[in-house]
């Protein structure tokens, strides 16, 4: 459980950190919270010649919530987000997700950068930041470019951030029913990782769903939004028949199952059905 | 024997806490010796092969290497890991402490780099070169026994250690005569102890003094030393083996590795210390498991609930080769078959098997939780084939406490026991007749809920020397000091178990002083007079039986020496509040002012020997029995299978308690290790012998929030095997809560016609038998 060698930077600002990565190129890697990196790092699964430690770069720490926009500094840590009293009121489900990480101390350690960037696909975050319809700022020394959710995980670990982009903020629309959400997860008994990961931010007027938008983790190598779910919501009054009639589609987008030790396949589609019930009648019981 | 009980009896907080929760207690790690140097040990990726060629070229030229060993290096000079029990016509494969020719489980060892700094160990030992030519592999042991199996041992020309068979009374007589004849197989799964500090050695060799000191984290200094000092051809008295603090055991400490001898061997050859502390990785896949048998059971009984005879064959996983008392395991299986009933007749057919997996050995209860898992488990599908409620059935079959010692056809004589008493505080502390009232509602409103009940004995104290392969008895030494402080020496290595709190209870009390004015030594072999150590919850019940009698010498030879000083005779004194008071007068001395004076020796009887000092050695004439009922009421999830603890009710007769307050902290991390087996626990290999289970992200150690606040009591059934009165403790919980959750689970899904379903009862396993 010892890493390799490799070379360490701690740069004070993110403009510093570009530069080392555009310096060291593929034989970097970022670390922020360092609970995806020094793991892969100690079992010797990566080598990199450089480590870049963003964690001393205060600017990435900021939570602001600002006009319509939340933004999250990229080094927040989940403990952080869960603790916000802004989150708290203008979007509860960043703090509920945050909360549902790991233990204490990993949330304490944990950022949400980091954890997005590594793209875990039973990791807790990107349920939330699918159904919320984020964008990821990431920058590189050529610019800065933002990624939609939707756009940003690609497959099993590996995100839409390129070798020469660091994530640096985290862009969430507030939700026009802040608390017609939910998080629900199936947590993998050993990691406390989502064996299954299904959230939901609705928008319910006159009892009926204006919108909703559900972010699926753990059954796919990617995280998804469940569209067929959501369109089948829009329009409808969120009785048990119509939440149920919608979640029996909770894994129509999954091409494939993930399947191991903790879960097969055909059970993780059973269990985004379930959770899918679950975080709707929750979130739409709160709206 | 009187106890003042100004200790003895109360919830005393444990003194070893303090240190360790601010992190300033002395592990292995937290020994630095200067020049030390660091060993990295290259283990198997593979579960079977040859080893065609090993290169370590590379590997000795890169940077602060010091030497790189190989099995053909410590050939004809480190003996083999030794194997303390012994069976008839048992197979003892020779285990080598580096593999030559072959590797037989993933992560056995293969190479050790020694190295200035264990970060350049680490670098170099990617740098050997490994030629494996992959040979068959078997992981399951049922397969491994059979005639076309892959062979891992040659030389036996089969996979069977031993077969094994225990029990007596007639028992094919009790199945003819039995009305009912209850079947089921039950598996129980290999766990891994997983101690929260993993194993680690430095050793150190004095060329000049020809002696070599290893600091080991084991539970079992005095008994590693013997077989240390054998492995490396040394005198016994030349070995030094300290234990400091020792973060966890749970049985797999109760052994001798291979890197042990290892490590002492390799700091014989470079003269300077070395040190090697184990990863996370290397637990799982070199340290011990526990558990693994897979067997059949039939039950012979009358309509009427009587059992008539028990029947067990069973194949016992041992893993690739035998550590120290892996086939000992098995037996103690057989010995505990009759649970807490009067059954007739009993036999245990066990075959041994090896498998291409890390060896297994004492874990937890360590053959005893499988017995009472299986009894009980198999108690359950008796009243349910019967139709009879299940706390009746096991009621029915109880001895009577007028019935101990009570002797069973496994050969044992149960010391003392109330069966009924803790069975039926537990029923009333659980309200079981409204419970079963609530389960009937629950049930036709379409919930799940399960009521398991478990009783449990388990055989402790270990044990009459007759019964353990290097003895049974333990031994104590109490020291007063000239200034009238007391040291005690303990032959056993507590680990967590709390013996330098309970110790200095007992001293305090017997000695009529401050339990602070007494410190408790152990783990040292060149301190403490030889042990056995600290397992088989015998720590108080053989060390502190022990303790007592040495204090008991002590406060003899003060008295005679008080009497002295007091002028009177010793049949006038008494001994109370740590003073000897002479009658008539009432002239006291206390033990301390007696202490100084057998120290300075200027007024003492005639023939006085100088000093306040006694040593024991304790044997015991029996096994203790400990005993109680665990109670599990818990919900199934109709839609996902999740099982939720709704109640958790113990209650545990371990005799006299000393400190209930650490038979509490006993009893509750017990029934967590116990409850994580029902529900989620389980080293898994596949079939390539590969483990899936080698970290803490896979393997599910129980958390806290995992876990349901836990309802304790107690009945107090004293033994008199010891004169503490006391059973033990250490094991119990984990014995109880397996069967009970197990139990309680299976209860919940009655409705679905299940009636056995092996462990652990993950989500998805359930929620398929639900949808079957």
């Amino acid at each position: 459980m010892i890493p390799a060698n490799f070379d360490y930077f701690a740069p004070n600002t993110i403009e510093e950190a570009l530069q080392l990565l555009a310096q060291h190129g593929d034989n970097a890697k970022i670390l922020s919270g360092g609970h995806s990196l020094i793991p892969v790092l100690k079992l010797r699964l990566a080598a990199p010649g450089v480590v870049i430690d963003i964690g001393r770069i205060a600017d990435l720490k900021t939570i602001k919530v600002d006009g319509a926009t939340i933004s999250i500094g990229a080094n927040a840590t989940h403990a952080e987000i869960a603790a916000n009293a802004d989150l708290k009121t203008h979007c509860p489900l960043l703090v509920e997700t945050a909360a549902q990480i790991g233990d204490q101390q990993v949330r304490n350690r944990g950022t949400i950068g980091g954890s997005l960037t590594h793209a875990d696909p039973a990791a807790d975050w990107p349920a939330a930041i699918l159904a919320l319809d984020a964008e990821i700022v990431a920058r590189s020394s050529s610019g800065t470019r933002t990624i939609k959710a939707t756009d940003f995980f690609l497959d099993l670990m590996t995100s839409a951030v390129e070798s020469d982009e660091i994530v640096t903020e985290i862009r969430v629309p507030k939700p026009a029913q802040p608390a017609a959400a939910v998080y629900l997860k199936a947590p993998q008994s050993a990691s406390g990782f989502a064996v299954v990961g299904v959230a939901a931010q609705l928008k319910v007027a006159n009892g009926k769903c204006e919108a909703a938008s559900i972010g699926v983790t753990g059954l796919a190598p990617k995280a998804f939004r469940a569209s067929s779910v959501e369109a089948a919501l829009v329009g409808k009054a969120l009785d048990d028949a119509a939440i149920s009639a919608a979640s029996a589609k909770a894994d129509a987008e999954a091409d494939d199952a993930m399947e191991d030790i903790h879960a097969s396949g055909d059970y993780r589609r059973h269990l985004a059905r379930v959770y899918a019930k679950r975080a709707l009648m929750a979130a739409a019981a709160k709206a | 024997m009187s106890f003042l009980a100004k200790y003895i009896g109360q919830k005393v907080k444990r003194t070893e806490d303090p240190r360790l929760v601010k992190g300033i207690g002395h592990y292995v790690d937290d020994i630095k010796l200067a020049d030390t140097l660091h060993v990295v040990i290259l283990r198997s990726q593979y579960a079977h092969a040859k080893i065609v060629s090993i290169n370590t070229d590379a590997a000795k030229a890169a940077p602060g290497v010091v030497a790189v060993y190989t099995g053909a290096d410590v050939a004809g000079k480190v003996g083999y890991v030794p194997c303390a029990a012994a069976l008839p016509g048992l197979n003892v494969p020779k285990y080598p402490v580096l593999a030559s020719g072959k590797v037989i489980f993933v992560g056995q060892p293969i190479a050790a780099v020694v190295a200035t700094d264990k970060y350049k160990a680490r670098d170099a030992a990617d740098l050997i070169e490994v030629d494996y030519d992959p040979l068959d592999v078997v992981t399951d042991a049922q397969a491994a026994a059979q005639n076309d199996s892959p062979v891992i041992h040659e030389e036996f020309g089969t996979n069977i250690a031993f077969t094994h068979q225990a029990g007596t009374g007639d028992v094919d007589a009790a199945f003819a005569a039995a009305d009912k004849i209850v079947k089921e197989t039950l598996n129980h799964q290999r766990l891994a102890p997983i101690s929260m500090e993993p194993r680690g050695v430095l050793a150190q060799y004095l060329p000049g003094e020809e002696q070599m000191t290893l600091w080991s984290s084991t539970q079992i200094p005095h008994l590693m030393r013997t077989q240390v000092a054998i492995m490396l051809g040394l005198a016994e008295n030349r070995l030094r083996v300290i234990t400091p603090e020792v973060g966890g055991g749970f049985g797999c400490k109760l052994n001798v590795y291979a890197e042990e001898a290892l490590l002492g061997w390799i700091a014989m050859q470079l003269n300077k210390p070395v040190k090697w502390i184990e990863s996370r990785r290397e637990n799982f896949q070199a340290t011990i498991h526990g558990r693994a048998q897979v067997g059949t059971c039939e039950i012979a009984v009358k309509n009427d609930g009587t059992l008539l005879g028990l029947r067990y064959n069973v194949t016992a996983d041992l893993g690739a080769y035998l550590q120290l008392l892996t086939p000992a395991i098995p037996t103690l299986t057989g010995l505990m078959l009759s649970g807490c009933y009067k059954i007739p007749a009993i036999q245990m057919n066990c075959v041994g098997v090896f498998t291409n997996k890390m060896s297994t050995d004492a874990y937890r209860g360590a053959g005893r939780p499988e017995a009472t898992y299986l009894v009980e488990r198999m108690m359950d599908c008796v009243a349910r084939e019967l139709n009879m409620d299940p706390v009746e059935l096991r009621r029915k079959n109880m001895p009577k406490p007028t019935e101990f010692p009570f002797a069973t056809a496994t050969g044992l004589f149960y010391d003392s026991g109330d069966y009924e008493k803790a069975l039926d505080k537990a029923l009333a502390m659980a309200d079981y007749q409204k419970l079963r009232a609530e389960q009937a509602e629950a049930r036709k409103q379409g919930r799940l809920i399960g009521i398991g009940v478990s009783t449990y004995v388990e055989i402790c104290a270990m044990g009459p020397s007759i019964a353990l392969p290097a003895g049974g008895w333990e031994s104590a030494t109490v020291r007063v000091e000239p200034t009238g402080k007391v040291t005690v020496l303990t032959g056993v290595s507590p680990h967590g178990q709390g013996e330098e709190t309970a110790f200095a209870q007992i001293i305090g009390d017997m000695l009529g002083i401050d339990m602070n004015d007494v410190l408790v030594i152990h783990g040292d072999t060149a301190i403490v007079q030889y042990g056995i150590g600290t397992f088989g919850s015998r720590g108080l019940a053989v060390g502190g039986a022990a303790l007592v009698k040495a204090a008991e010498k002590v406060v003899a030879k003060a008295k005679t020496l008080a009497a002295h000083l007091l002028q009177t005779d010793e049949a006038s004194l008494t001994f109370e509040n740590g003073k000897f008071v002479g009658a008539p007068n009432d002239k006291s001395v206390s033990i301390q002012e007696v202490a100084l004076a057998a120290y300075i020796p200027h007024n003492v009887p005639e023939d006085f020997e100088p000093g306040l000092t006694a040593t024991h050695f304790f044997e015991p004439k029996n096994f203790t029995f400990p005993s109680g009922t665990h109670i599990c009421v818990s919900e199934v999830d109709r839609d996902t299978g999740d099982v939720k603890i709704l109640r958790y009710i113990a209650v545990d007769d371990c005799g006299n308690q000393i400190n209930p307050l650490i038979v509490q902290g006993q009893v509750h991390g017990g029934i967590a290790q116990g409850m994580a087996q029902a529900l989620f626990e389980e080293v898994v290999y596949d079939e390539n012998g590969q483990l899936l289970t080698g970290e803490l992200m896979d393997y599910a150690v129980p958390k806290a929030h995992q876990l349901p606040y836990f309802e304790l009591d107690h009945t107090v059934t004293p033994t008199d095997v010891n004169p503490l009165g006391a059973k033990g403790v250490g094991e119990a919980g984990t014995i109880g809560s397996t069967p009970a959750t197990a139990n309680s689970v299976i209860d919940a899904l009655a409705p679905f016609g299940v009636t056995h379903v092996d462990l652990p009862l993950r989500s998805e396993k359930l929620w398929k038998l639900m949808n079957n």
